[in-house]
Formats: C-alpha cells, sequence, structure tokens
C-alpha cells in the first residue's frame, strides 16, 4: 500500500513531446509524395464499371482521358441529362476529338507517341453509341492503344 | 556590437508541429489513393478506302458471333444466352482443337467476333469484354501453369510471349450498325 502511494506522490512524468514534430513532418512527407492533385473537374457524372479482369495502368503520364457521362446535378439545368463528352476541363462534341488527340500528342516527346494510351472513363448508363462514335474518332486519328477504365469487383 | 547579440538568439521552434500538422491535413484531404484501373484494348486501324473486306479466307466454324442487342441481350452463335455462361462457351470454343464440328479448328484461328447495337449500355458491354478476356485469361494461365509452373502475369516476358502466340486473343469489332436505340 505504501509503495502504492509513494508513487503517486511522485507524479507521472510527461511524456516528451520534442519528437512529435519529427513524427508529424515523417507523415507529411509521405503523403506528399504519394499525393496525386486532380488535374481536371469533372462536369459530368462518371461511375465506371466494375469489372474482374482489369491491369493497372503504367505510366500515367501518357495516359489521357476521355469522360463520357451525362452532366453533373448543378449543371443540369443548362446542358440537360443527354451524356456528353468531356475532354480536359469543358464539354466537347464528337468532332473536337481529333483536335485534343492532336494536342495531347504535341505535348509529349515525339518517341513516346506509341506508347500513349487513351483511356475512356464513361459512366455504366451510356449507351453505346457515344462510345462507338468515340472510338471511331481514336481510330481516324490513329490513337489505337485504348483502355476502357474499370473498377474491381463483380457485377 | 548589440546587433550581433540578437542574431545569436534562436528562433521558437515550438509551433513547428503546428504549422507541420496544418500541412499534414491540407495533404491529407487532397490525396486520392486510387490506382488506375481498366482493361487494355487495342484498335485496328482504319480500313483503306479500296480495301475491301475478305472474309472468305476464314471458315465458319472459326468465328465465334457475339451479338449484342438494344436490351441488353446476347446471342450467341446463333442463340441465346445469359452472360454468366459467355466465359464457359468461349473457352469451349477457343479449345476446342477440332473436337466438336461447329467450334474452332485451333486456338490460333479462333476469333471472336463481336458485335453490339448502339442502344446497348456500357455496361454490358464491358461485361462482354471482361467475360471474353476472362477466357483468354484462364485458358492462358492454365498453359502457363503446365509449362513453366507460374501463373501468365507472374511468368517472364519471353514466356508471356510463347503462351500469347498459343492463345492469341483476337476480338474482333464488327463496325457498328443502328437497329433503333
Amino acid at each position: 500500500m505504501s509503495k502504492f502511494n509513494r508513487k503517486l506522490k511522485e507524479g507521472t512524468p510527461g511524456i516528451s513531446t520534442a519528437s512529435l514534430p519529427d513524427i508529424v513532418f515523417m507523415l507529411l512527407f509521405f503523403f506528399m509524395v504519394t499525393t496525386v492533385m486532380r488535374e481536371t473537374t469533372l462536369f459530368v457524372d462518371v461511375t465506371i464499371p466494375k469489372a474482374t479482369e482489369i491491369r493497372k495502368m503504367e505510366k500515367k503520364s501518357l495516359v489521357s482521358y476521355i469522360y463520357v457521362g451525362a452532366p453533373v446535378k448543378r449543371l443540369q439545368t443548362s446542358y440537360g441529362t443527354k451524356p456528353r463528352i468531356q475532354l480536359n476541363d469543358a464539354f466537347a462534341e464528337v468532332g473536337d476529338i481529333q483536335e485534343f488527340i492532336a494536342s495531347e500528342r504535341e505535348s509529349h516527346d515525339e518517341k513516346e507517341i506509341p506508347y500513349m494510351t487513351f483511356s475512356i472513363k464513361a459512366d455504366e448508363e451510356v449507351k453505346m453509341g457515344t462510345v462507338i462514335d468515340v472510338k471511331q474518332e481514336l481510330r481516324k486519328a490513329n490513337a489505337l492503344k485504348i483502355n476502357y477504365s474499370t473498377r474491381k469487383g463483380t457485377y | 556590437m548589440a546587433r550581433s547579440n540578437r542574431e545569436l538568439q534562436e528562433i521558437n521552434a515550438g509551433s513547428m508541429a503546428d504549422i507541420a500538422f496544418l500541412l499534414l491535413i491540407f495533404f491529407l484531404v487532397t490525396t486520392t489513393m486510387d490506382v488506375d484501373t481498366g482493361i487494355a484494348r487495342k484498335l485496328p486501324p482504319m480500313p483503306e478506302e479500296e480495301q475491301q473486306e475478305d472474309d472468305s479466307q476464314i471458315h465458319a466454324r472459326n468465328i465465334y458471333v457475339v451479338l449484342v442487342n438494344s436490351n441488353n441481350q446476347l446471342l450467341v452463335e446463333g442463340t441465346y444466352m445469359d452472360i454468366s455462361q459467355l466465359k464457359e462457351g468461349a473457352k469451349a470454343f477457343i479449345d476446342n482443337n477440332g473436337v466438336l464440328p461447329d467450334l474452332s479448328d485451333n486456338p490460333e484461328k479462333a476469333i471472336i467476333s463481336l458485335q453490339n447495337d448502339r442502344g446497348t449500355s456500357y455496361k454490358t458491354y464491358i461485361q462482354v469484354q471482361n467475360e471474353l478476356t476472362a477466357a483468354y485469361n484462364e485458358l492462358r494461365n492454365k498453359a502457363a501453369l503446365s509449362e513453366f509452373g507460374t501463373k501468365f502475369y507472374d511468368s517472364s516476358k519471353s514466356q508471356q510471349k510463347i503462351i500469347r502466340k498459343k492463345y492469341p486473343q483476337k476480338i474482333s469489332e464488327a463496325e457498328p450498325k443502328n437497329v433503333g436505340e
């Protein structure tokens, strides 16, 4: 009993917080390195379909995205609910894809062009008609390496 | 002299943790950890103007026709099929090796012809693509396991090449046609 009391009187020594900044900095650097900032603001709602046979995409810098989906809620009053294509930061028509491909190619090294991939991020509910149009444009521009963006899961 | 004395003063580092926390929270919130995944495909080049499609070289038994209509229903080789059976059906067709008379001669000659309506939903299209890819992946895995003792994607580049040659993934997509959206 007396032993216990004595201990209480001494009081617990405070934990040193001197190394706290170091720990926090370590975490900070981890998140800084792994962070990928979202480059584009999405104007279309995209729920990508699920699939099981998926592969990871290599070399993110060589991938360009084509979004297809219905406009987001706040834009539906002015743009309607019909699925639309989004390239970079704006809505686009099928005819704009050629130009988009050309500008994407221009921003890359000539040697890298054959390895460039165009990833189609389309919503599950989109009809194939729109996707077919996009694919035909890609074929016309000779951008044959494509990727259907999907997430892991069983349908 | 007074100035040099002031220079010796140390900066209080007590608020360093606070600043670091602030930054940490910012990066925590903005981080997106998702890795992009998907099904890779290679599109066929646009046909030349004068070039005529020459299908006569390919025997009908070597083509596995998959049609998808605007109601997302499948017609495989002339009969209705549920999507859950497609993988087994495709596997039987590819790996037939001339046993059954209406399925393929061998995996190298086997071609899967996929045609979908403009009204087909993208979800169904991806499911069909996924099932066909799964059929090929399973066959390739089986071949790789029996020959090299590893799964297809775990084996070396040259081994993958051998398996790819044995089971080439030939999925041909017909020019789209419109049967009413």
